[in-house]
Formats: C-alpha cells, sequence, structure tokens
C-alpha cells in the first residue's frame, strides 16, 4: 500500500461486514432508510450528503457523493452551492469559537 | 469533433469495439449469465410495436456520445428503393408505429415518403429529431410538414443549460435547440390537446447513469418554462451505450473500467424483462434488419435463423426471434433501465 486512501477501496466498503455481520446488516438497512425518498427528494439528500462529505474530508465519500448528484440530475452549479453551504458552516463554526477566545481574554484582562 | 471514421480511428471498426466490450475480465459479468440468472435467457422477442427505421449517418451535428457515428461527412444513406421495400414490408403487417431515426433522419431525401406512406398505411410515425435541423435553412418548412402529418417527435435535449447541452452536442447547439423548440411551440407541439406530441430525450453528458425519469422531467417542465418560456409533454431518460464515440469518450476519459463496472453492477432484472428489443426491430440504411439500434451499430443483425435482410422479411419468425445479446447490453438494463421511450422499470 502506497497510500493512505486508494480508491479501489470505495468497491470494498463492503468487506466491513465481514467481522460484523449483523452490525454491517442494520447500517445497509439505515442507510438504505435514510437515502430514501422521503420527506426530502433523494436528490436533496445527495446534496446535503456532498456537502457533509466535503465536511468530513472524507475523499470516498466525495467521489461516490459526486457521481450520486449527477445520476440525480443535479448540476455543478448546484452541488458547488452545496460545498459552499459546508465550507459557510465550517467557518462560521471556527468563528463562533472566537467568542470563547473573546470571554477568556476578557476574563484574564484589566 | 469529428466522425471516428473521418479521423481513421480504430473505434470506426465495429470489430474493435466488440473486442474491447466482450474483452474478459474481472468486472465482466457476461450479460448472458445475468440473463439466465432473471430467468429472461434466450432473451425472446414477445411482438414488435416498433418498425424503427435507420435512415442512415448523415447528421447535421457530431455529438460526443453518438452511438451510431453519425456526422456531416458520412455519406450512408437509405435508398428510395430501399425506403419503398421498407413500406411494401410494412403495409403487409399491423405493426402500429414507424420509428424514423439516424443521424438526422430529415436530411434523408427520402424522409418525407417514409412518413406520408407510413401515416397513409394508418400507422403512428415517430421521428427522432436533433432539434437544431428544425433550423437549417433547406429545412425552413420541416417544422410544418411534421405537424401537417401529426408526426410525434423525440428531440434530443440532455440537459436544461448550455454549459450541458454544448458540452455533449456541439456550440450553440442549446441555443439553437431553444429556437426549435419555440417554433415546434407556435405549432402546437408540446401544447395540450393539440395531438402534436413533442417528446424530449435525456442523456447523461459524461459516464454516469440517468436520474430517476419523473424527478428530472419535473426539472426540465419547470426550468424550460421559467428559463426560456417552452414546453413539451414527456421527458425519457436514456443511458448512454458503451459502443462507438461514447466509448472513444471512456476510454481517453478513463472512465471504461468505473463506467462498465457502474452497468454491470446496476443490473436490474425487471428492466431487463422489458428492453425494447423485445418489441422492436431496427432497420439500417443498407435494409439489414437488427434487434436494434446499437446492434445496428456495431454490426450485428438479427440471428438466431431470422432473416437478415427487409427484402426477405418474414413477420411471424421476427416476431418470436431470439435476440442477439453482448456485454453493451447492459447499457439498456442498468438501474431503472433504458430504452428508445426512456425508463423501463
Amino acid at each position: 500500500m502506497s497510500a493512505y486512501y486508494d480508491n479501489q477501496d470505495l468497491s470494498r466498503f463492503a468487506e466491513m461486514g465481514a467481522d460484523a455481520p449483523e452490525l454491517w446488516k442494520k447500517f445497509q438497512e439505515w442507510y438504505s432508510a435514510v437515502f430514501a425518498e422521503g420527506a426530502l427528494t433523494k436528490r436533496e439528500k445527495s446534496l446535503i450528503a456532498l456537502g457533509v462529505a466535503h465536511a468530513v474530508q472524507c475523499p470516498y465519500c466525495i467521489d461516490a457523493y459526486t457521481e450520486d448528484c449527477l445520476e440525480k440530475g443535479a448540476n455543478k452549479a448546484q452541488m458547488t452551492e452545496a460545498i459552499h453551504v459546508a465550507s459557510a458552516i465550517r467557518g462560521g463554526a471556527s468563528l463562533v469559537h472566537g467568542l470563547q477566545m473573546r470571554n477568556v481574554a476578557k476574563k484574564l484582562s484589566m | 469533433m469529428s466522425s471516428l471514421i473521418s479521423r481513421h480511428h480504430p473505434l470506426a471498426s465495429s470489430a474493435e469495439q466488440l473486442r474491447i466490450i466482450n474483452q474478459p475480465g474481472g468486472h465482466q459479468r457476461p450479460f448472458e449469465e445475468a440473463l439466465e440468472a432473471s430467468g429472461l435467457h434466450p432473451l425472446q422477442a414477445t411482438h414488435i410495436e416498433f418498425f424503427q427505421i435507420n435512415v442512415g449517418k448523415l447528421c447535421n451535428q457530431t455529438c460526443r456520445h453518438c452511438h451510431v457515428d453519425a456526422g456531416p461527412d458520412r455519406t450512408e444513406v437509405m435508398t428510395r428503393a430501399t425506403a419503398e421495400l421498407c413500406m411494401e414490408k410494412l403495409a403487409a403487417t399491423d405493426i402500429p408505429t414507424v420509428d424514423i431515426t439516424g443521424g438526422a433522419p430529415e436530411l434523408n431525401p427520402n424522409f418525407r415518403y417514409l412518413v406520408t406512406e407510413s401515416k397513409r398505411l394508418g400507422r403512428h410515425v415517430m421521428d427522432r429529431c436533433n432539434l437544431t435541423i428544425l433550423t437549417v435553412s433547406s429545412q425552413e418548412n420541416l417544422a410544418d410538414f411534421l405537424a401537417g402529418h401529426q408526426v410525434e417527435i423525440v428531440a434530443s435535449l440532455p440537459y436544461f443549460t448550455a454549459e450541458q447541452t454544448d458540452a455533449q452536442r456541439g456550440e450553440k447547439v442549446f441555443e439553437k435547440s431553444i429556437r426549435a423548440i419555440e417554433m415546434l411551440n407556435r405549432l402546437g407541439y408540446g401544447r395540450p390537446d393539440t395531438g402534436l406530441v413533442l417528446d424530449l430525450v435525456y442523456n447523461p453528458v459524461g459516464a454516469f447513469l440517468p436520474p430517476e425519469q419523473h424527478a428530472i422531467e419535473a426539472d426540465f417542465r419547470r426550468e424550460l418554462k421559467n428559463r426560456w418560456g417552452v414546453v413539451f409533454n414527456n421527458l425519457y431518460t436514456i443511458t448512454n451505450m458503451p459502443i462507438s464515440r461514447f466509448l472513444e469518450f471512456l476510454i481517453q476519459s478513463g472512465n471504461y473500467d468505473r463506467y462498465m463496472n457502474k452497468l454491470i453492477g446496476a443490473y436490474n432484472p425487471q428492466a431487463a424483462a422489458g428492453v425494447m428489443c423485445r418489441s422492436l426491430l431496427s432497420i439500417g440504411w443498407d435494409g439489414s434488419l437488427y434487434d436494434c439500434d446499437f446492434n445496428q451499430m456495431i454490426g450485428l443483425t438479427v440471428n438466431h435463423g431470422a432473416p437478415t435482410h427487409i427484402r426477405d422479411f418474414d413477420y411471424a419468425a421476427l416476431k418470436q426471434r431470439r435476440i442477439v445479446t453482448g456485454q453493451h447490453c447492459f447499457g439498456c438494463t442498468a438501474g431503472a433501465g433504458s430504452s428508445c421511450g426512456g425508463a423501463t422499470a
């Protein structure tokens, strides 16, 4: 193995069921149910997944959900906006912690 | 972009295409094995609903995904004698629908004869139209002709934006396509209660499967109406077949293995049961008979004892012929399925 991430590993995901088949089965059923058409459309869920994939920086998920979004009829403008949403939340999450900095600084300062 | 044949590309040869798509490999589950597991082997025709005539490879466009390798440089077109033979054989059957395709079928000088004669025989006629042909100066009364003969237009439009459409079909194709739809709408096409049907065809602009037909149809309806004020009746999703110029794209872009794995992994027995070859006969520009337009483009004529040329047309034998299949057939059985009439499952 020459790298920590190998794109061929994505198609081997099911091997994670090898030593915990019941848990894998539950995960699969839950995963399928999550992405089924519901109060949100399949495409909306796929765009959320793409955004989250970027937030958690999972290359497998980015690969899978880029393709999935295209297969749900999404275009690059929609997919780019989804990534901006994820990025804005990540950025905002860092920035809002600035209040903690301000609180601590205020307490320590004269 | 130009045709494979004009570039002397190895993939212009159907033998080379078949060599690539049928080569053994770890990911290549044989199509026949998939059929067997679904209880569909051998795949048989059930009836003939569509008499699909491919009048030739001449086209005013050179789309990147074209399974025909059509283009302005192609010269193979159906002659009047073959067109008349097609109509003579059709007349002796009860096949309800004539589906005319190409290339740009309207460029064939016998196109209007085929439409007129098919209508005289009381058949429903479909024209697989690339839309831009309606904006070509030599075809200025084409739209009126189609409307006058109540021809159903099945028109290619891969997406509701110029970026995606032009990437697949060529520069300015989207703009011209919208102009053509406006022209058709003015004649009543796509509008309720006129009897003039305009269907659009979505093809993925890349190495992925189409979305669910109903979902993307709703997007097209909303976006085309809001952005351009144009309307249509139905939208069909069709999967790109791994042959000809789309095969060239898959190989060039390094997507071939991934795409084939995707098609094979998405095999759907329900879609396989509904494949269009079971209810269609495809006729080539030279009168050869095929199970579908894709088989036609890779040179696989009907087989298993059925006649292979229109002059030997045998309705009873062709109605129950065994279909010729190959690895490319996974393109019609993946996911929700794909046919000339869209999703099948």
